[in-house]
């Protein structure tokens, strides 16, 4: 209608849209070259100081990884599948191989497994120790973007031990993994992992008990048990709510029934717990490395050989793991042929981030960053 | 492909003198400084007590102690040198470099880093050299839409406005570049400079993240400015005179941190929030509104408002130990009475060229050396003080900052007023210190 008004609008492209301009509302492009928007773009609207729409705006890193995987066999997918979240590696890569294993009847081996559970924890702790230092700096907390920065160094070392590189592992093939551990990997683990747990308590004082950022997360942006089930949130951000949801527990893969964890759940559903449910998984993740090295097999083999281009059969099969940042699932459609016909990733990153908007109307913008990065939100996955 | 002559640019310009500066000054030495001798032969010198001086006998003359020496007191008692120099920003861009470096290691340590490291060898010592010339070689960048002359102007009256709160801190005995009867009343006025400065600038530069941040400095500093002057009232009815001078007088004795630490406390939480900084830093909220008021400044413009920032937290530490702490005063650090030995010791001088005794340091009184040297330490002390915050606290919203102010700071202020109502009517203190 506006545009029929407005005899200048015959100049304008079509698709572009007008908006009638209100006085009193400030349209803010937070993002993609924002320090506080990450690899994407928020369209903020906001009356004064308070936030009264919100747009994110997700796609500057797609890379088509579900297209690349269709021209690649099935072993030469690993590498470039885990480049959408290179801190949680295994994890992405984890679905991924549980579903080729099915597709090719494969039996992983005992001690394979073992790994694979103490491999997929340690990523976790990197990659939530990343997502903590963001959310540190987020809130204008520096210290808290160092700490975890420098603790994440010795869960990496130990990675760097176990698979031969610090971030992209590749570490997960279809039957196994791709070698085993060096020779007293079991004691350095332990250590290791002692006082990683030790320093992580640390964290309270400096940060989860600091009283400006209770008072800043404290009753912000609060999500609702029934809105966090509607919206199709998962992991923390449905922990958090108090949805007792986990895949580890829920749909057991490879040893998780054997190892003794528990899942954390809180019930305020707002910034304070959904930032603390991660810290606390780290503790758990720490406790299910150590009952694995003691449960684990001493020695056997650690990968089956495969033909040198496996094929499927005519089939599809659909896999999900928890990850760092809620489930994570693969489908795989296979129909016959050395690479997948299609395969799909569903990443809990792009389910969470549709929280957003409704957790951000209404609330002010120095919430902003808290809302957003409690959200467990890596945009690059989410573009994938 | 064809190749297409460079325009002249200032920022090429600089960018060749940076490269070159050392065969600058080798040549300008080297060539320069004889050529402008041979010139200056030429030309009529004055003539003093039937000397000629020319610029060999200047140098002479400065070689020379009991020439030079009166020549450079004489240079120390004049304005110029207490503007430029000593009290005045020299020695509080000084001190803010200090700081600026120490804070950069204090949080590197803090944080389990190492901090600046590489540049001038030893622990990164020149790293704010190299960081002030990496800022004069940037290019300007300015908003096609801003307000150019208000835009331009902000920064530098930014700093000149810091360097004047400077000029109002009495530093030892005699050495204050403004000594007014109204100090404090001075030091308010110019405070209450800077909330304008930063909306102007903020406004000026037609960009939307530094307007939210300019009204944010302007919502902040305004609500923290009434309980920073409330803080100090008690101190003015106890001592009857705004004059600082006066009020360093009164603490001979005792400092009135002792008398009033809620006054204390308001007023060092205050200097947080007129600073900007940490958990205060809303108007620069990196995560939330890029960098604030300051987004749009580029090159030199930025490295002037961080100068302006630094000069401006020495002034207020300052402020707070002249107010509190007692300012100079302090237990001597060496003797009183020249000592016989020492003389001997010293620089070799005519004693009866001179008017100054201690030898040794024989610039200086040594009143106004103890005096520094406290004031100093006490300075250091305080602005480490305000460095802490930045490593522990992250940043609080607008709400509850206003809370803080409005409704905390002001009523912790005026339980400091009644507190020194208390001790006047009460004839426990008065003007002059204990009765």
């Amino acid at each position: 209608m506006t545009s029929q008004a407005n005899p200048k609008n015959k100049e304008i492209l079509p698709g572009l849209q007008l908006e009638t301009v209100d006085d009193k509302i400030m349209t803010l492009n937070v993002g993609p070259q924002h320090p506080g928007s990450g690899h994407m773009r928020i369209i903020l609207k906001i009356d004064g100081d308070y936030i009264v729409h919100c747009d994110p705006d997700p796609g500057y890193v797609h890379r088509g990884e579900e297209k690349m995987a269709e021209y690649r066999n099935y072993i030469t997918n690993i590498p470039h599948l885990e480049r959408p979240v290179i801190h949680d590696s295994c994890n992405i890569l984890y679905p991924y191989c549980l579903g080729v294993e099915e597709l090719l009847g494969l039996e992983v081996p005992e001690r394979a497994k073992y790994l694979r559970v103490i491999a997929s924890e340690l990523n976790r702790c990197v990659y939530t120790q990343y997502w903590l230092a963001i959310y540190g700096i987020f809130l204008g907390h520096s210290t808290m973007f160092m700490w975890p920065m420098g603790d994440r160094e010795l869960v990496i070392d130990l990675l760097e031990k176990m698979t031969g590189a610090r971030v992209t592992h590749s570490y997960f093939v279809p039957g196994g993994v791709r070698n085993d551990t060096p020779p007293n990997f079991e004691d350095v683990c332990l250590r290791q992992v002692n006082y990683f747990e030790k320093r992580l308590k640390e964290y309270a004082d400096i940060f989860y008990d600091n009283p400006i950022l209770i008072s800043r997360t404290k009753d912000t942006g609060i999500l609702s048990r029934e809105d966090a089930i509607k919206l199709g949130t998962t992991g923390s951000v449905l922990r958090a709510s108090g949805v007792d949801f986990d895949i580890r527990k829920k749909e057991p893969y490879d040893v998780y029934e054997e190892l003794d964890f528990q899942t954390n759940v809180l019930k305020e559903g707002d910034s304070y717990a959904r930032s603390k449910i991660p810290w606390l998984d780290m503790f758990e993740s720490c406790r299910i490395i150590r009952d694995a090295l003691q449960k684990m097999p001493k020695s056997g083999s650690v990968r089956i050989k495969l033909k040198p281009n496996p094929k499927g059969g005519d089939t599809e099969v659909y896999r999900r793991v928890e990850s760092g940042r809620g489930s994570l699932g693969m489908h795989i459609v296979s129909r016959g042929k050395p690479q997948p016909y299609r395969l799909k990733i569903s990443v809990g990153s792009f389910r969470n981030l549709i929280a957003m908007p409704h957790l951000l109307t209404g609330e002010m913008l120095g919430n902003m960053p808290a809302v957003y990065w409690s959200l467990n939100y890596w945009p690059v996955e989410a573009d994938r | 492909m064809s190749v297409i002559a460079p325009k002249f640019r200032l920022g090429y310009l600089i960018k060749a003198i940076t490269d070159n500066i050392f065969w600058i000054i080798v040549l300008l030495t080297l060539i320069g400084l004889p050529a402008v001798m041979i010139v200056l032969i030429y030309i009529d010198f004055p003539v003093i007590d039937g000397e000629i001086w020319n610029p060999f006998r200047v140098f002479d003359a400065m070689t020379h102690p009991e020439r030079s020496l009166p020549l450079v007191k004489n240079f120390m008692q004049t304005d110029f040198f207490k503007i430029a120099v000593f009290p005045g920003l020299g020695f509080a861009a000084l001190i803010g470099g200090g700081v600026i470096f120490v804070e950069r290691k204090l949080l590197a340590k803090l944080q389990l880093r190492v901090g600046p490291f590489y540049c001038g060898k030893v622990e990164g010592i020149l790293q704010l050299v190299a960081d002030g010339l990496k800022l004069i070689s940037k290019e300007i960048i300015i908003p096609a839409k801003a307000d150019k002359p208000i835009f331009w102007a902000a920064p530098v009256l930014f700093a000149a406005t810091a360097a004047a709160f400077v000029a109002l801190i009495p530093v030892a005995p005699g050495w204050v570049v403004a000594d007014i009867d109204l100090g404090l009343l001075a030091v308010f006025a110019v405070i209450g400079f800077f909330p304008i400065i930063t909306v102007l600038s903020a406004w000026s530069a037609n960009s939307k993240y530094p307007f939210i941040g300019g009204i944010r400095a302007l919502f902040q500093m305004v609500s923290f400015e009434i309980p920073l002057i409330l803080s100090l009232l008690g101190i003015v009815m106890l001592t009857g005179t705004l004059d600082l001078v006066e009020i360093i007088e009164s603490q001979v004795n005792f400092p009135w941190i002792i008398f009033m630490p809620i006054g204390a406390i308001v007023f060092f939480i205050c200097i947080l929030a007129e600073l900007e900084r940490i958990p205060f830093d809303l108007p620069e909220a990196e995560s939330e509104i890029v960098a604030g008021w300051l987004t749009e400044f580029s090159g030199m413009m930025y490295g002037l408002v961080q100068l302006g920032t630094y000069i401006k937290l020495y002034a207020f530490a300052a402020l707070f130990v002249v107010m509190f702490l007692g300012g100079w005063n302090g237990p001597w650090v060496f003797p009183i009475e020249p000592i016989a030995e020492v003389i001997t010791d010293g620089i070799v001088i005519m004693p009866g060229a001179l008017t100054v005794e201690l030898s040794g340091l024989p610039l200086f009184s040594q009143e106004m050396i103890n005096g520094t040297i406290w004031f100093v330490l006490k300075t250091v002390a305080v602005i480490f003080f305000i460095l802490l915050p930045r490593g522990v606290f992250p940043r609080v919203r607008i709400d509850l900052l206003l809370k803080i102010g409005w409704y905390k700071l002001i009523v912790l202020a005026f339980v400091n007023i009644f507190i020194a109502l208390a001790l006047v009517y009460s004839g426990v203190i008065g003007p002059g210190g204990i009765m």
